[in-house]
Parts: C-alpha cells; structure tokens; sequence
C-alpha cells in the first residue's frame, strides 16, 4: 500500500477522454450490429448538442435538487475513523468521509444517469425505453424516470434475478415498467443486457436504451460519466468547504464503474489525489471473482473493447459475487484505461470481507450500506490504518442496503 | 489462385439464378456431428457454406442460433475446432466457398493476425464479422485483407443512403443485406422492401449482394432469387439441427435441396 499515494506522471489531462471515435486509449469503441450504428451516431450528435446547450444542462441540475434530493452530504465517519484509528499504529489512519449517495431518491447512484438519458430520450423522440438490470437498482431506477417523464417501459432482468430480487420486481411493476424474465446464457445480468440489444435492434426506431453504467458502445461511456460526474463536483466542493481542501484518496466501488467514474473524474488531473476502485473478488482470484480488471483481459464485448473474464478462446465466463451491482464479466473501458496507465489503482475484496464491513457501518454509523458499497468500505478499512492520522478519504456510499438484507441474512445463516 | 467467392457467384449469375448460402454452427450439436452436415449442404447443392463459430453472448442473434451456439459450446467446441473443421472442408471440397460467421471476441482473443493466418492455411475465403462495424475496421480488417480473406460487409434497413458509403469502403467478397432491423430467424422482411432495397445496394456496388435474416422456406427464397444474387438460410437449418442433433445430416440435405430447387425453378421460369 505504500506506493498509493505516489505521484503519478500525467499526461496534460486526463479529463479529455474518449477521442473523437470513443476511444479511452485502446478501450471503449463502438462495437455493435450495423443496425445500431445510425441510431448510436445520432445519439453521439444529440448528446453534443445538448452538452452545448445550458437549458439541457439546467433542467438536469433542476430535477437532481428537486426530484432526486441532491446534492446528498458528504458525512464524516468518526466512529469508523475512531474505531480503524484505534486498531492502527499512534498517528495512523486516516479520515474517512463518506460521499451519501444512498440517500438519493430510490436509494442509490443509480437515478443520476437515468435523469439524464430520460432527457436525451424525449430530445430524440422516443416514447418507450428499456433497460438491463441485475440486482434491479437500475431497473427501479429507470421505470421511476419512465414514470417521471410518461415513458413505455421494459426492464430485462435475468430469470435467476428475477427469483432472487422479488421486492424489487415489484417495484418496477408498481412504477408501470415491464419486466421480462431472460432465460437465456446464465439467466444473470450479462445475459439481460444481450436480450435488451437484441430487443432494441428489433426496436431502433421508437425505443431509447438506458443503459446503466459507464459501459456499452459510445457515447454511452462519456454520457453516464458526464451525468455520474455531479458525484465529483459535489465531493470536491463539499470537501473544500469542511476541510479546506482535496481529499489525499477516492475509494468507489467498480462493477461496471458508473459511481466509481463519476467520483474520479473531476479529481483526474488532480494529481494530488489518490483513487482506488474496488472490483468484487467474490470467493477470491483463484475462484469464482468478478473482477475484470485483476483477473481478465482486453477483448469485445456489448458495444466495447474493454476488460473481461473471458477463457483463452475470447468465450466470456460466469463472474460471481455477493453483489449482485457487481456481478458483470466487464468493465467501463474508461476504468481499464485508468488500470493500464495506473492513475486509478484497483483493489480486489472478496464477499466475505463485503460482508463483514456491510455490518460494521451497520454498528458503527447506523448506515446499512449496500453491498456493493460495502465492498469499498473493506477497502477504506484496509488502506486507512495504513495512512497517517492527517490524510483524508472519500469512500463513495453509491447506494442503501435494503435490498440486499435478504442475501446477507441468507450469508449469515440467520432465518427471518 | 482465383477466388472461390467471384468465381462461384460468376457460375451462379451464368445459370441465371442467386446462390445459394447456407449457415450452420461449427460444432453443433458436436464437433463430430458437423462434417457430416457440411457435406449434406454441399450435396442439397449449396452454393457458398457460411459457418458460425460459437460465441457465449450471440447478441445480434435469435434464439434458434443463440441456442446452437450454447450447445455447441456445452459440448466442449473450441477454436482449434471450428479451424480444424475448415480445413477438412476445404480438402473434400477443393472450389466450394467457406465464411466465418460470428463475433469479434473469439476472432480477435489471439490477435487478428493469427485469426487471419488461421483463416488463410484453413481455406476460409471470407469473414463476416457481427459486431465490427465500418468504424472498427483496423481490428480485423486491414491484416484479413493483407491474408487475401474477405471481410463481408452488412448493410442493414437502417443503414441510409449517407452512410452507405461508410459501409462500401474496404467491403469485398460480397455484401450481406440484413434483410430485417432485429436478430437471426425472428421476423420477415416485406419482399417489396427487400427488392426496393437490393436496388439500392446495387446502384451503389459492384459486389454480389446477398440477402439474409428472416429466410425460411423455399418460396421465400426463390421470392428473394428473383432480385438478388445470394440467399442466406441460417435459422431453418440451426432449427432441423436442434431437432435431430447427431442424425440431422439427411434432414438438412432434402431442406437444402428443397431451397435449391426453388432457386433452379425460378430460374427456369425467369428465362422461359
């Protein structure tokens, strides 16, 4: 952990990302069925025009004060800094802060991007959207904007999800979305995001796809970062004004990377600043892991070139981990080239060590987080005794722990 | 040597009727199985063969081949196989067209100049590659070319007059019109919209436009050989192979010989 907060040597920015073809260094890209190429081509154009235009970016700041609750505080942990202070050497370990993203409106990071792509759906003229889901956060989180702006809407969640997340199926329904088990693959979230494509190239012509994290082929990348970015700005604000100045590290957790790319990027050319992103290592490397970037490799797959756990014939294999938000085979290409150039350091923790943190913040903040979250609050357990008392981290809180108190009571062994 | 691709749609032009092209998944149901469905295409009097190599996540295609490709793969296929298939299938059958179907991931897992050295020692005239559009050209194309393989080109409902030219840039061997905006062996295209379309894609190429997506039966087919110079028949064939696994060899010859046929009569007719 030492060399964490080594400088690092930087380009002139590294805010300027992808190129003109949506390209992060030899990642991201455009990957699809010729079919989808004009509809993606014209979302690229759609999306620049509304980049440039300030009544976009007003009625987006507009609906994230008044209809998502931002911005969402940035909390001082004392009692988990005590309590990691307390384990660690004399005038070791660090300050944590932890930036509130579960106290949005439906419970997580989530909602940011969906605002934003609902905006550029009705800027295009589609009347009906559809979306992946795993765990069902992005499912909730699109049918609540489907609903919010009089969408059609149809959530494609895997047949296994849809057993597993019954609370948040019902959701969706409540909201007026579609659910549509998928059987095909492994019945998991790799799978629902295939049969969204295969349902949206049947569809191009009236549907928009939300996708739900910084993923899939450009511009989707550079979109849900810009629109996942506003967890930056407020961190980097909100941290001048506590303490005075930039936090020494950023901790997020990273399945595909939306919360952890929205944290990073308005710190990129901070070089001052550290940031680590936590990929799920489920039952360890040597096992069953979803961790793309400690345990694959670049290939292709769902619109771009990034990494993923794939066997040596390209075949993509299952990931697993306790979070469901975090078992996905890939990565957001901006993330992979972060590891390859190492701004962004990344840190594998394991579903047991998620577990454990998952009730320490419980105990100790009175805050459940979600267990993705908690996989990034092990890691500010591990890195923070290791600093000095003076340094300050951000651990991104991206989303609650309800829905996932039946899968940790089921870990747990405990009968409810 | 000449190219098996020109050459074969030149024959079929000279007989004044469309080829015929005819999709099967390596491996499928088993990598034994396979050699015997190639040939049964061959002997139903398939023009041009195109062979799918397994992919786990088959997003552009439906569920007839998105099964064919899981059970080829549940049966242990890999790479080295659907290779080792080509090069067989070039050695019984010296002059008959071969295309690789499938997705970048496995193409691209070794790199493209090994996939493109395979491609070449196997006798694989072609390459249709999913989800690599015009815009991400320099992963494959430029070193299958360099192998003298072709990289098929799709052109699509939603691809426009402006793009069109985006799509014609480096395509070689033939085009592929995908005749429906969706996935393999779902919907049907209206034959009035695949003529308008063919007419288009012709005005604006030389190459051998072939139609695909959709084609199931031998009315259709004969229907589409009327205007284009190739049919595709995938999902149909994916389909009696679901069905008879291992002994689906003599099912998919008489369905081949069913579709040829249709394009033979419709020829005759046509110059009578």
């Amino acid at each position: 952990m030492t060399d964490i907060l080594a400088p690092t040597s930087l380009p002139n920015s590294l805010r300027s990302q992808p190129d003109a073809h949506g390209h992060f260094g030899a990642f991201g890209g455009r990957y699809v069925a010729e079919t989808l190429m004009p509809l993606i081509l014209e979302l690229e154009k759609v999306y620049k025009a509304a980049k440039a235009d300030p009544a976009f970016d007003a009625e987006f700041a507009e609906l994230l004060r008044t209809y998502v609750g931002r911005p969402n505080p940035l909390y001082y942990a004392e009692r988990l800094t005590e309590a990691l202070r307390a384990k660690a050497e004399p005038g070791k370990g660090a300050k944590i802060y932890l930036k509130r993203e579960e106290l949005n409106h439906t419970g997580a990071h989530k909602i940011n991007n969906c605002i934003g792509q609902a905006l550029l759906a009705r800027r295009m003229g589609k009347k009906k959207v559809i979306a992946e889901t795993g765990a069902g956060q992005h499912g909730v989180a699109t049918a609540t904007v489907a609903a919010l702006f009089g969408l059609e809407c149809k959530i494609f969640m895997g047949a296994k999800d849809v057993e597993r997340q019954k609370p948040n199926v019902f959701r969706m329904k409540l909201l007026g979305a579609e659910v549509i088990p998928v059987h095909s693959g492994s019945s998991t979230l790799k799978d629902s995001m295939n049969d969204a494509l295969r349902h949206w190239v049947s569809n191009v012509h009236d549907t928009f796809y939300i996708i739900g994290t910084a993923a899939g082929p450009h511009p989707y990348p550079e979109l849900v970062r810009d629109f996942q970015s506003v967890i930056g700005k407020e961190t980097r604000a909100q941290m001048l004004e506590a303490e005075g100045r930039l936090p020494d590290m950023l901790i997020a957790p990273v399945g595909g990377g939306s919360n952890a790319i929205g944290m990073f990027h308005p710190f990129l050319d901070d070089p001052e600043v550290a940031m680590i992103g936590v990929e799920a290592a489920g039952e360890g490397l040597h096992r069953k892991h979803a961790a793309s970037l400690a345990g694959g490799k670049s290939g292709i797959l769902h619109g771009n070139r990034t990494y993923l756990l794939q066997d040596e014939d390209g075949q993509i294999t299952e990931a697993h981990s306790i979070s469901a938000g975090l078992d996905y085979p890939g990565i957001g290409p901006e993330h992979s080239w972060l590891h390859e150039i190492g701004r962004v350091k990344y840190m594998p923790i394991k579903d047991d060590e998620a577990l454990e943190s998952f009730q320490t913040l419980s105990r100790l903040e009175g805050i459940i987080p979600a267990l993705e979250s908690a996989h990034a609050i092990a890691a500010a357990e591990q890195v923070a005794p290791t600093l000095d008392a003076d340094r300050i981290i951000v651990v991104n809180l991206s989303g609650r722990g309800d829905k996932d108190i039946f899968t940790v009571a089921d870990a747990l062994g405990v009968e409810m | 040597m000449a190219d098996r691709l020109s050459t074969r749609f030149a024959a079929c032009k000279a007989q004044g009727r469309a080829a015929l092209i005819t999709f099967v998944t390596a491996g499928d149901p088993d990598v034994a199985a396979t050699p015997a469905i190639l040939d049964a295409m061959v002997a139903g009097g398939a023009d041009i063969i195109e062979l799918g190599m397994p992919f786990t996540d088959p997003m552009a295609d439906g569920p007839a081949i998105e099964l064919a490709n899981l059970r080829s793969l549940g049966s242990g296929t890999r790479t080295r196989d659907v290779f080792a298939l080509a090069t067989e299938f070039r050695a019984r059958h010296a002059d008959t067209p071969l295309v690789l179907m499938g997705y970048a991931n496995p193409m691209l897992a070794r790199g493209a100049d090994w996939f493109a050295e395979q491609c070449k020692a196997a006798g694989v005239d072609g390459v249709i590659c999913v989800d690599v559009p015009p815009e991400e050209d320099a992963e494959i194309g430029p070193t299958l070319r360099a192998a003298g393989v072709h990289l098929v080109r799709l052109a699509t409902p939603t691809t426009d007059a402006q793009r069109l030219p985006a799509v014609l840039q480096g395509a070689s061997g033939f085009l592929y019109h995908v005749a429906v905006a969706g996935v393999t062996g779902k919907q049907q295209a209206a034959q009035a919209s695949i003529e308008i379309a063919v007419a288009r894609l012709k005005a604006a190429t030389d190459l051998p436009i072939a139609v695909g997506f959709g084609v199931r039966s031998p009315e259709q087919a004969a229907a589409i050989g009327r205007v284009a110079d190739g049919v595709v028949v995938g999902s149909a064939i994916v389909d009696i192979v679901g069905s008879h696994g291992d002994a689906a060899a003599p099912f998919v010859q008489d369905f081949v010989a069913a579709l040829r046929g249709a394009l033979t009569t419709q020829a005759q007719e046509t110059a009578a």
